[in-house]
């Protein structure tokens, strides 16, 4: 049993505890802490009242202020668009092409589209957007469907050989490993090191002229510097989009290739589309 | 004194202390949990949601069994930035036939919720072989060996039952049909119209532009459907959230 008894020392009641002959002082809890506790309950009182807290029949407790967490997010959507909503509609009415006359827009225009660009674009383009293998460098001067900004805007807008937009641009390469010989493969390739400029070895290539005539050339043309019509790349210059060397051309000839971009249409505002592509185009290669 | 030094009853009886710390752990275990069972609006109702093709379930598996979850989360949260980044807040209706569900709580890579048709399959593919070819500054892990895996879904209609019993509503055309579903969704010149009717918005493609079904085909068809099916033009958020 315990017994309470008072300390000779301090006056204070013991709790009546006693281990060892040591006993403990019944001292109240400290003031301050006392009262953050009851400004914490009173705190939690009020927060009940005002914010949605208590699950009913149908629904939860609304709270005295309309707070909701979806009607914050929607709201900080409005305040951020509000802020350049001339811009945007600016830029979304805009003929690309008088951008540059407007050197205001043509700023949030670059601006924009590099935030944009780092968001979407930089997981295959690379965020310097010198892309990757099998994914094409935006910032030299060489394009598959063509580099004037409207070209630009339109290739991101419905994409390229996807399947979720009828105006996406669309080409097949024949994988000419179903058409042709090995060795006819072989020496077509020679004949497009040649045009390349590489090394290459002169019979196979004379050879395979005869097949780039009949085989490659109503797409990527009579002299290999192709035709942006069909995306088929410039064969002539010393960019690469699947490798410069002999095998990855070879490759490239016997299974075709078939690079797929998605239509950022579907999930872009016009703005937004018409700011990446301002931005693609001042990278550098903008024709 | 009086009231306050009841207390001494229950500090002096384990059992009755156990007891009472029961009850008040139940308090508020009823009051944040129950009402999730009955409140209407806990899961919206949204156009679109569907089961998983069992293609797509395979591949979710293979994202559980590798671990993906410690790094990527699938859970836009309602705040401009996120909304800005990764498309519309998640609905807790596009996670409803999740068993476990892969929200995640921390975001070594970017979150997924959304990915689907983000990207081609090429990249998909080239990211999960070699991330550092198509992103150099990624610190994700190579995924190559996932290619070199043939699958032929032999056990995946007993993994559909498994999601029934759970209560995801699989049909039983939908478990008749489950190892030719799988295998049609990886064909694009297979007869895959049953299965796209069975799973509308599924995606039908050679994902890794290889001859079979590879773990690799699973995992990207997982990941190129992940945030796609809710139809946001019909849905209205219910502000009470």
């Amino acid at each position: 049993m315990t017994k309470h008894e008072t300390d000779e020392e301090t006056g204070i009641d013991t709790t009546g505890h006693e281990w060892d002959g040591i006993k403990e002082l019944n001292n109240p809890l400290p003031r301050w802490w006392l009262w953050c506790l009851y400004l914490t309950i009173i705190w939690g009182v009020g927060y009940m009242i005002a914010y949605p807290a208590w699950p009913m029949i149908s629904g939860a407790t609304k709270g005295v202020l309309g707070y909701s967490t979806r009607g914050e997010v929607a709201a900080e959507i409005d305040r951020f668009e509000a802020q350049n909503a001339d811009l945007r509609a600016s830029l979304t009415e805009i003929d690309l092409g008088v951008l540059k006359d407007n050197p205001d827009l043509q700023r949030f225009a670059y601006a924009n589209g590099a935030a944009v660009f780092r968001t979407n674009c930089s997981q295959c383009h690379g965020s310097g957007a010198a892309g990757a293998l099998g994914y094409p460098n935006l910032l030299d001067d060489d394009w598959l469907w063509g580099g004037a900004i409207q070209d630009i805007a339109l290739s991101i807008d419905h994409g390229i050989r996807n399947e979720t937009d009828a105006d996406a641009h669309w080409s097949q390469m024949p994988a000419y490993g179903e058409v042709l010989s090995s060795d006819e493969i072989d020496n077509a390739v020679q004949y497009v090191m040649q045009l390349a400029g590489s090394d290459f070895d002169v019979e196979m290539a004379n050879a395979g002229a005869v097949i780039f005539d009949e085989q490659c050339s109503a797409c990527h043309g009579a002299d290999g510097k192709g035709d942006r019509d069909v995306g088929a790349p410039n064969l002539t210059d010393a960019i690469w989009l699947y490798g410069s060397d002999i095998a990855a051309v070879t490759e490239t000839v016997t299974n075709a290739r078939f690079g797929v971009m998605p239509a950022w249409g579907q999930r872009l505002t016009r703005s937004d589309i018409n700011a990446v592509a301002a931005y693609v185009h001042g990278l550098g290669g903008g024709e | 004194m009086g009231f306050l030094d009841k207390h001494q009853i229950l500090e002096r009886s384990p059992t009755l202390l156990l007891v009472a710390t029961f009850v008040v752990i139940s308090v508020g275990g009823i009051v944040e949990i129950a009402p999730l069972f009955y409140l209407e609006n806990t899961i919206e109702d949204v156009e679109g949601m569907r089961p998983y093709s069992p293609l797509e379930l395979t591949g979710r598996d293979i994202y559980i069994r590798e671990g993906c979850y410690p790094c990527h989360s699938q859970m836009i949260r309602p705040m401009r930035d996120e909304v800005e980044r990764y498309g519309h807040y998640s609905l807790a209706a596009e996670s409803m036939y999740d068993h476990p569900f892969q929200w995640g709580s921390k975001r070594t890579g970017p979150d997924v919720a959304r990915v689907g048709g983000r990207y081609s399959d090429a990249w998909h593919v080239d990211h999960l072989n070699d991330p550092q070819s198509v992103v150099p500054e990624s610190i994700m892990p190579k995924y190559a060996f996932l290619g070199r895996t043939q699958i032929d879904g032999e056990y995946v209609q007993d993994l559909l039952e498994t999601h029934r019993i759970v209560g995801v509503p699989y049909t039983d055309e939908m478990i008749a049909n489950a190892q030719a579903d799988f295998i049609v969704q990886a064909d694009p010149d297979g007869d895959w119209d049953a299965m796209v009717a069975r799973y509308p918005k599924a995606v039908v493609s050679n994902f890794d532009s290889a001859p079979g079904i590879s773990e690799m085909d699973a995992l990207v068809a997982y990941l190129q459907m992940l945030g796609t099916l809710v139809d946001f033009s019909t849905f209205t958020p219910d502000e009470s959230r």
